[in-house]
């Protein structure tokens, strides 16, 4: 067999070679004596370079070898790329390998965060045992942190940008597969991702439903602002099995928070007339949870609990009798009026569960209603002999206590008792009897204890914790089914924890002598192309494959090169993906990464493509580094006018992005990053070099003593964008305080500008920027009128939002009331969120909101009707061109890397002579950014500005470039974009503006 | 890995097991049992069971418990899908997939169970391999096999298998190509009481039907394929492209095959077709109550509904119904207490109203709760998001090819509080 083995893995065919990998566990589990022989098949297997192979083979090592993880190292990368193209199963067995080993190569990518975060994030999730153990381990590292920021390995990043397009997969194992893999491995800022892809596995069978419930259950916990915006998915309609609908519950228990309580216990209010009796005891016990966990609603949860309380069902009435015994014990004092309503009840609810629980609360409160406790215990002796176990020891438990508290009354009730429960056929309640009666009547000889009875029995007892039961089973590898069990399974192989240092790295580079000969490689899944040949020989039918590639080669239109580096440069990478995406790479033919991530890379080097994926990564590092190179320069003193106005213009992209970042930052889901391509999420720094910059600032500024003023302003802008951002919650109502107070900083910052030059510009640009447009003419708004700006300022959490700045202004001598929006009419991909009912806007008073519409990047017009209490007015807002887009920072090389891309069609350019007035290219920014919300991008030379932003709901990228020719008096305009309607207005937009 | 399969009927029948290492007796199902008798309705057994020594993982589709037995740590949804896409080949293979099909077949089947899994890992689960694998069963087929006793398990490899290619066979001939994509789209809702919408959702799926001949590469695009929220594709269409340009590349699978699923945004404004004016109300004494339902036409951008049939899982209490219809059929099944009534076709002017009397179990309470109303409906021709195919493109092949797209509309999960 073992010889057998080992000829099929070096066979040609990779059919072959991929049942034999199949083989190896077979002959594992018929004799483990073999075992290291097949390790080393199994060595020799990894280092296949096919798809069909990968799948099979990682198999074989999981079963066989799951804890000799150095044999992944140098195929790591190899398995990172071909990952995309291997077949379903195969992927989720590669996933979940490479998951365990990423958690024993690679740093914690949060290690920064927790930080940062530290008490707050505590607070906030409530007391996490991993997050304390989190915070031990960086109490260790933390010296070592703080000096050195964390910077993410680019065999880290690679893992997590080449399993993200597998989110998409149709086969719901993988998408699992790749979520608990964020989950486990991704900076918080990047998890979110995977929620709508767990969202949408929900559509799928209930089979499929209960499992991806049970682990989204799970990450909520941890997680709750990743699920947040999809909490209507998780509403429970009445035709939803029960084990689904608890599941259901579970999660929006979870994702309950001060926001949205609200609407959440508004459901909770349907779920409860439910038919399904075993749903409702569900719903009461997670509206005690909602309760416990949030303040504000304790008292309605229980007011709504206690009118249960009189329902005729009595499942539901004793469900709702012990939830309602543990929000009491937060707080007994306010609610002897509940308690004494439930000793009532004990006369007709039979649960045992709930009359123990009725008879535990009088015990203990027993001095709030005095009068009633000896008559209950009354009632009870009289039954004693006919309850149930459970409620007999409550029984003893309330004899006990009054006995110590009120003797007097029932000192002989007390004796009966003790005396029935002393011949009673459970030895429990007989133990139970006789060690009370020794402890609480006082005896002559010993005794000892009975003088502590009184605090043994009295003591103040803590309120209980309302726990999810899904908390702490994250320490399972989510998807798993010891994750689903919560008990480990055979087999289960532990996510190891963290390392505090990461491994050396080097472990994973591939000798260049190894990859030059595979290099000149593989066709598709063929495997070697010699053997490809050879195979060709014999299979005729195999013929038909070559020819395909090439055709759809063909695709690649400006690849004129097709043939050549075809075969020369796919190796380590996904070359195969000729299937996929062959056709799709738009940017140098010799990256077929497989992944994402052919925008950000340098085209170009083909034969190294595993260097060159190490080298960009490196690269976007450097890129950082420049970044903060390039602010810290511009801490210096200007030496010139333009570097000046270079200088601000930096720094007004930095206002403008830090509340975005540090929103993305707190509330752990990256909307835009999901939509957007990787190209933007890259030009957002990491949030910790962010922090680092920062710091940088904060250091370099008080060299400068002449900046003093500066320094102030800087600090302060800081400080109260960080403010904002903290109470500023996802609905859009509290928005416009923010827009308000961020106005108002720019008119800060503009009184300042008199005294600093470096900010001048900015702060003009921001200005002239709100050019106010008419919504409603006074005299047709019949004294009502309405001006409209854009903002530029980020809408609230949806960054497809762009905030149109409404200003109202009442001319008339009566109140204007009830001002809102009615019936908007929304060309298809628009929309809108409204801003918040204006109640009463007073006689020649004026206010100002703010709401966002999604123009889905087109100059349509948005039609709304305007309502008063009295009128309603058609009106509609149409957007410049120039308003559709939004700033990016880029670096020049990014820049023309970029413009490298946008040539032919999606270039435009026009020339044109420009007035005296216009000479400078102050002017020049001055009037470009006004016309279109794109950012200055640095460069050198200072005959050419560049300016770079992108659309707000596709993302694309939009450039413009004027140079100026002194010479002759002209400048060249020329804007690159992929869309070309909106690269030809902004053409003319631009040209209007500079021709002013 | 997956070690064993069992089939077992809605009356507690194995009727079919399969052992991929070792037999494992059937007496294991008897835990499955257990959790079947606890759970009552089959929609309500957990789908992974406990067992001392193994565990159990089932579906349940079209009457049919799929049991797995697993015995060491597997992903629990890897089984699913697995035990799902089985049950897909089964119905892809002979038009349905039920036990009395099974049975007829049984050959068939275990040679496909035999190929899918090895060894407990799945290897051919693309339809396209397994069909050039073991030929889907014809009568002349049967007749053939049966006189010489051959079987119907392909002689040689199949060559998608290794090609890059996976899911299309070679040599696909056809005289007439054609290609048609269903663009089906279901709306999930749930309206409240008063009629208000509380969550309201889109989930579509583009199903194709491609018989070209060779190797063609199409390309599908949309007229606003910005709608698309979440989507997911199946293996062969070009991720990138999607991420670039938003226009599905692919070499089409041979055959049906579901192309795209894909979600609008809770966020996007749901049209909803219709609306339901409904009045339940159960009397305190008497032990009776009343039932008064009107279904009328929303938004339904100018096209038809047809299909529309309302069902009503009346509380336990109630034993019998005397209602009249307007239009259509009712029908009320006092065993399962469901209230069905048939519609058909939406007539706009005379809206149709379901009216009359419910009696109760005398002596019973009434119930607390109303019961919901679950709207199944379907509008031809339109797709309720708005989304458009805008054009089709082939590369690759000379001919020119037959094309189609139809669009339906249908109710998801579409629940109506009362």
């Amino acid at each position: 067999m073992m010889l057998a083995i080992k000829e099929a893995a070096s066979d040609m065919s990779p059919y072959v070679r991929k049942t034999a990998a199949h083989a190896i566990p077979k002959l594992y589990s018929l004799d483990p004596e073999q075992k290291d022989q097949l390790i080393e098949v199994i060595e020799k297997l990894l280092a296949d370079k096919t798809t069909l192979v990968a799948g099979s083979v990682v198999m074989a090592f999981e079963e066989v070898c799951p804890e000799r993880i150095d044999l992944i190292h140098k195929n790591y990368r190899k398995l990172c790329n071909l990952l995309i193209d291997v077949e379903e199963w195969g992927q989720v067995v590669i996933i979940n390998m490479l998951t365990r080993y990423a958690r024993t190569q690679f740093l914690n990518p949060n290690i920064n965060e927790c930080l940062l975060e530290e008490g707050g994030e505590k607070a906030f999730y409530g007391s996490d045992e991993d997050d304390e153990a989190k915070e031990e381990e960086n109490a260790e590292v933390s010296p070592m942190a703080k000096r050195k920021p964390y910077v993410m390995d680019p065999d880290h990043r690679l893992l997590l940008r080449n399993t993200k397009p597998l989110l998409q997969s149709r086969n719901a194992a993988v998408v699992m597969a790749v979520a608990q893999l964020y989950f486990h491995l991704a900076p918080k800022a990047e998890v979110g991702v995977i929620a709508k892809a767990l969202v949408r596995l929900m559509r799928s069978h209930s089979e499929v439903q209960y499992v991806v419930l049970q682990n989204v259950a799970t990450m909520s916990i941890k997680r709750r602002g990743m699920f947040e915006p999809y909490l209507k998915s998780f509403y429970i309609r009445s035709t939803d099995p029960t084990q689904i609908k608890v599941l259901k519950l579970e999660v929006l228990t979870n994702l309950a928070s001060e926001t949205n309580i609200s609407t959440i216990l508004r459901e909770f209010q349907t779920y409860i007339k439910s038919m399904d009796k075993d749903f409702v005891a569900a719903t009461i016990q997670a509206i005690g949870r909602c309760a416990t966990n949030i303040g504000e609603v304790r008292d309605t949860c229980l007011n709504g609990l206690v009118q249960l309380l009189s329902n005729r069902d009595e499942l539901v009435v004793a469900e709702s009798v012990v939830v309602i015994k543990k929000l009491l014990q937060m707080q007994p004092e306010q609610h002897s009026e509940i308690i004494k309503h439930m000793a009532k009840l004990t006369d007709n609810i039979q649960v045992p569960m709930a009359r123990a629980s009725i008879l535990w609360l009088i015990g203990e409160y027993c001095e709030h209603v005095p009068k009633i406790a000896p008559d209950v215990l009354r009632k009870m002796a009289k039954t004693f002999t006919n309850e149930e176990d459970i409620v007999k020891l409550q029984i003893i438990n309330l004899a006990a206590k009054l006995y110590l508290t009120n003797s007097k009354q029932t000192k002989l009730l007390t004796q009966y008792v003790l005396n029935l429960a002393k011949y009673d056929q459970n030895y429990d309640i007989r133990d139970r009897a006789r060690f009370i009666r020794q402890l609480i009547v006082p005896m002559e000889k010993g005794g000892a204890l009975s003088k502590y009875a009184k605090k043994l029995f009295l003591a103040l007892k803590p309120a209980p914790v309302l726990e999810s039961p899904f908390k702490d089973r994250d320490h399972f590898q989510l998807g798993s089914l010891s994750h689903l069990l919560n008990a480990k399974t055979g087999g289960y192989q532990e996510l190891p924890d963290w390392p505090d240092v990461a491994p050396d790295p080097s472990v994973r580079n591939v000798e260049l002598e190894e990859v030059f000969p595979t290099s000149e490689g593989r066709i598709g899944l063929l495997g070697d192309w010699r053997e490809v040949i050879k195979l060709l020989e014999r299979v005729t039918t195999l013929t038909r494959v070559p020819e395909w590639t090439k055709c759809s080669s063909r695709d690649k239109r400006k690849d004129k090169k097709v043939e050549k580096p075809f075969y020369s440069d796919s190796d380590g990478e996904s070359g195969p993906t000729e299937s996929a995406d062959s056709g799709s790479d738009s940017a140098s033919g010799s990256e077929s990464g497989g992944s994402s991530s052919s925008s950000e890379e340098e085209s170009g080097s083909g034969s190294e493509s595993e260097e060159s994926e190490e080298e960009s990564d490196s690269e976007e590092e450097e890129q950082k580094k420049k970044r903060k190179k390039i602010v810290q320069r511009k801490m210096k003193p200007p030496a010139s006018e333009s570097a000046a106005s270079e200088e601000s213009c930096g720094e007004d992209q930095k206002i403008l992005q830090k509340p975005k970042e540090i929103r993305s930052e707190s509330d752990e889901e990256d909307e835009s990053q999901s939509e957007s391509s990787e190209s933007e999420s890259e030009s957002e720094p990491e949030s910790e070099s962010e922090a680092e910059v920062k710091k940088k600032k904060k250091v370099s500024v008080p060299n400068l003593p002449s900046k003093q003023t500066r320094k102030t302003t800087v600090e302060k802008k800081e400080m109260s964008l960080l403010d904002l951002d903290d109470f500023e919650p996802t609905t859009s109502q509290v928005t416009p305080v923010n827009n308000v107070l961020s106005n108002s900083l720019v008119t800060d910052l503009e009184g300042l500008s008199l005294t600093d030059t470096m900010m001048s510009s900015a702060t003009v640009t921001t200005a002239s920027s709100l050019k106010m447009y008419e919504l409603l003419h006074r005299i047709k708004g019949e004294g009502l009128a309405v001006e409209y700006c854009f903002s530029r300022q980020p809408f609230g959490s949806d960054s497809h939002m762009i905030a149109v700045q409404l200003h109202f202004t009442n001319n008339t001598t009566s109140e204007v009331k009830a001002l809102r929006v009615e019936e908007p009419k929304l060309q298809s991909g628009m929309r809108m969120k409204e801003f918040p009912e204006i109640d009463v806007l007073p006689p020649s008073g004026s206010v100002t909101v703010v709401m966002g519409i999604d123009f889905s990047d087109s100059t349509q017009t948005a039609n709304f009707q305007l309502c008063t209490h009295t009128r309603k007015f058609f009106v509609s807002i149409q957007p410049p061109v120039g308003e559709l887009m939004m700033p990016v920072f880029m670096t020049e090389n990014e820049f023309k890397k970029e413009q490298g891309k946008l040539m032919g069609m999606n270039e435009l350019s026009e020339k044109l002579v420009l007035g005296a007035m216009c000479q400078n290219d102050h002017t020049i920014v001055q009037r470009v950014t006004s016309a279109a919300n794109v950012s200055r991008v640095p460069c050198g030379s200072d005959k050419e500005c560049r300016f770079a932003g992108k659309t707000m709901t596709s993302g694309s990228l939009v450039l413009v470039t004027v140079v100026t020719k002194a010479d002759e008096g002209t400048v060249q305009l020329t804007v690159n974009c992929e869309k070309m309607v909106i690269g030809t207005m902004l053409v003319k937009d631009i040209l209007q503006a500079l021709n002013q | 890995m997956i070690h064993s399969l069992f089939l077992i009927n809605s009356a507690a029948d194995i009727f079919l097991e399969k052992h991929w290492k070792s037999v494992i007796s059937r007496s294991v199902c008897d835990y499955f049992f257990e959790a079947q008798e606890k759970a009552g309705d089959p929609d309500n057994v957990p789908p992974v069971i406990r067992t001392p020594h193994h565990y159990l993982i089932n579906i349940y589709r079209d009457k049919i418990f799929f049991v797995s037995v697993i015995q060491t740590e597997v992903p629990p949804l890897f089984v699913i899908e697995f035990l799902h896409r089985v049950a897909e080949t089964l119905q892809d293979y002979f038009g349905e997939c039920s036990e009395s099909v099974i049975k007829d077949n049984v050959v068939i089947v275990y040679e496909l169970l035999e190929e899918m899994l090895d060894n407990g890992f799945p290897l051919a689960t693309e339809s396209n391999i397994l069909k050039e694998l073991i030929k889907p069963p014809t009568i002349l087929r049967s007749m053939v096999n049966t006189i010489t006793g051959s079987s119907n398990v392909g002689e040689t490899l199949p060559t998608g298998q290794l090609s890059t290619v996976p899911w299309r066979r070679a040599g696909v001939k056809y005289t007439n190509n054609e290609a048609y994509f269903d663009v089906i789209e279901e709306i999930d809702a749930i309206i409240d009481k008063s009629g208000a919408t509380v969550c309201a959702e889109i989930q579509g799926v583009i199903d194709a039907c491609v018989k070209l001949t060779g190797m063609p590469d199409l390309t599908l695009s949309f007229m606003n394929p910005r709608l698309l929220d979440d989507v997911s594709f199946h293996p062969c269409v070009r991720f990138k492209r999607w991420e670039s340009e938003r226009v599905l590349s692919f070499i089409p699978p041979d055959g049906n095959f579901r192309l795209m699923s894909y979600h609008v945004s809770a966020q996007n404004l749901v049209a909803i077709p219709i609306y339901v004016k409904q009045n339940i109300s159960f009397f305190e004494s008497g032990s009776s109550g009343r039932l008064d339902i009107t279904v009328g036409p929303k938004q339904t951008m100018g096209k038809p509904v047809e299909g529309l049939v309302v069902s009503i899982h009346m509380p336990k209490v109630v034993l019998s119904v005397s209602l009249t219809a307007s239009q259509g059929t009712q029908k009320y099944d006092a065993v399962t207490k469901v209230l069905v009534w048939d519609i058909g076709k939406l007539n706009q002017q005379k809206l149709p109203n379901l009216k009359g009397s419910l009696s109760l179990q005398s002596g019973a309470p009434k119930p607390e709760e109303n019961p919901s109303l679950n709207i199944d409906l379907k509008i031809q021709q339109l797709a309720i998001s708005g989304v458009k195919v805008s054009r089709l493109d082939m590369y690759g092949e000379k001919y020119k090819p037959f094309k189609g797209v139809k669009y339906i509309t249908k109710a998801g999960k579409f629940q109506v509080r009362t």
